[in-house]
């Protein structure tokens, strides 16, 4: 069974700008990957590629099985993309979004699947009030929903917590996990240690143009000399201070 | 036929922008308006045109403003679809690429073609009244949705290639400045030697002339020919350099 997301030897540079310089990449069917990096590491250049929206320079990349240079028609029939800004209509309601997108994508039922979708990502009250009036949160599951129509296989979140508060950050750790339940594969970059740690099946390092260490949590660990023990006292973060004292429910 | 339904769906939503937001379509007629009651009322008793009415002889010139600011909003609307990255959205989708930017060709003719009405319907208020019959006004609408489609897509280069707001709508300013170095509010015999040339060169003559023998019922000659010509060479180079912005832009 070929790999869901399948990348080899990718490279894209921007003039003199290297962004990437030889890029190998599997992600297996039904996982979630973190694509780590720090700022301007070329994560959002890869998915770009990924996602038919940029051309590589050299190097092969299949997503679901089919070349993004020679098929990105299927490609794009296999996958969606949530850009690091919720990309949503803010003159149309949550629900007019959704079924716009759910007609574009030709589902049977373009109302009923809005409606699912507005139900299973908490935005049930607020699908008919226009996109404008939302908070952040509600804008970025609106953005997820919206990439979930149509059920498409292979995911990909750019950055998908960024600007998020705590709270609304867990939701959205929530809907992606129950995406991989389900049988999607995604691929997500982020900046943020924390979320490849609670999300990713794989993490995958981005640096200077390449992936420099790809593996499982635990792998990743063991990179590292095993650790000394020592006793300290473990106090609370500052994150879970503020979801206990506003009465989040626990985590994800 | 992928390709029409994806057009008659983001053409769907385009247009609810406007009826979201009608003030976009207000704003596009009440300067035209302004200029009418200005000219008609202030300016017109100092200007002979010829004309029986000064209306009559006004009313194409102002037309012609009116589509050029009705489609700077195109650009505006095309500007914040890229800003908002709405546009890439709709790139990663299994869609017909075409039909985005024909989504918002398509809103634009709409919309100017409201506005066009409004600006029609307070000219016969102050008095504007035409000659012309059934083919006559097929003609003048032919002539304007042609007009209007050729510089939409002009403003569709502009919209794309943007990096601000205002530079998305500030290239209709000389567009509706064109008209007055025309033959829209006064004949262009009474200009000196190298204005005159170039108010006789320009395409804005042509149409505003061709639309106002149309409407006073008379055969406009060979400046039918003309306007067509202007408007077809426009329509022709703007949607080349449109469409090439396009594919630059989504690379």
């Amino acid at each position: 069974m070929t790999a869901a997301v399948a990348v080899r030897g990718i490279e894209k540079s921007y003039g003199d700008l290297h962004v990437l310089t030889g890029v190998d990449l599997e992600v297996a069917r039904g996982s979630i990957v973190a694509l780590l990096g720090s700022n301007g590491a070329g994560k959002t250049t890869l998915v770009r590629i990924l996602s038919t929206l940029l051309k590589a320079d050299a190097g092969e990349a299949s997503v679901a099985g089919h070349d993004v240079a020679s098929a990105p028609a299927e490609v794009r029939m296999s996958i969606s993309l949530t850009g690091q800004f919720a990309a949503v209509d803010e003159i149309l309601t949550g629900r007019e979004n959704l079924v716009l997108v759910a007609r574009l994508r030709r589902v049977p039922d373009p109302g009923g699947v809005a409606d699912a979708q507005l139900a299973r990502f908490g935005l049930a009250e607020a699908g008919a009030r226009r996109v404008g009036t939302y908070s952040g949160g509600m804008r970025r599951r609106l953005d997820i929903a919206m990439s979930l129509v149509g059920d498409p296989p292979v995911v990909f979140l750019d950055e998908p917590t960024t600007g998020l508060d705590p709270q609304a950050r867990r939701e959205v750790w929530a809907a992606v996990r129950a995406l991989a339940d389900g049988g999607t594969t995604v691929l997500l970059t982020t900046q943020t240690l924390d979320e490849a740690e609670h999300l990713a099946d794989r993490i995958a390092i981005l640096h200077e143009g390449r992936i420099i260490v790809d593996g499982t949590l635990a792998e990743l660990r063991a990179l590292i000399p095993a650790p000394t023990v020592e006793h300290v006292e473990k106090q609370p973060t500052l994150e879970e201070v503020f979801l206990a004292v506003v009465g989040a429910k626990g985590t994800p | 036929m992928t390709a029409l339904t994806d057009t008659a769906v983001l053409t769907g939503r385009s247009l609810r922008h406007i009826t979201r937001s009608p003030d976009t379509i207000i704003t596009t007629a009440l300067m035209p308006i302004a200029f009418l009651l200005l000219f008609v009322y202030v300016l017109g008793g100092a200007i002979d045109a010829g004309a029986a009415s000064y209306v009559d002889y006004l009313l194409p010139g102002i037309l012609v403003i009116t589509i050029a600011s009705s489609i700077s909003y195109t650009a505006f609307r095309l500007y914040l679809d890229l800003q908002a990255g709405i546009l890439e959205r709709f790139q990663t989708m299994p869609i017909a690429r075409p039909s985005v930017l024909w989504s918002h060709v398509l809103t634009s003719l709409v919309a100017t073609s409201v506005a066009l009405a409004a600006v029609i319907a307070a000219a016969l208020v102050m008095g504007f009244r035409s000659d012309a019959g059934v083919l006559g006004w097929l003609a003048v609408a032919g002539i304007l949705g042609s007009l209007t489609l050729a510089l939409t897509w002009l403003a569709v280069i502009p919209g794309l290639t943007a990096t601000s707001p205002d530079g998305a709508t500030g290239f209709a300013y000389p567009l509706i400045l064109l008209p007055f170095v025309s033959s829209a509010f006064v004949p262009t015999e009474t200009m000196p030697g190298p204005v005159r040339w170039f108010a006789e060169h320009q395409p804005v003559t042509s149409i505003v002339d061709a639309v106002r023998a149309l409407l006073a019922g008379q055969a406009p000659g060979a400046d039918l020919w003309i306007a067509l010509a202007w408007v077809g060479a426009i329509l022709a180079v703007a949607y080349i350099l449109a469409t090439a912005a396009y594919r630059r832009r989504i690379g």
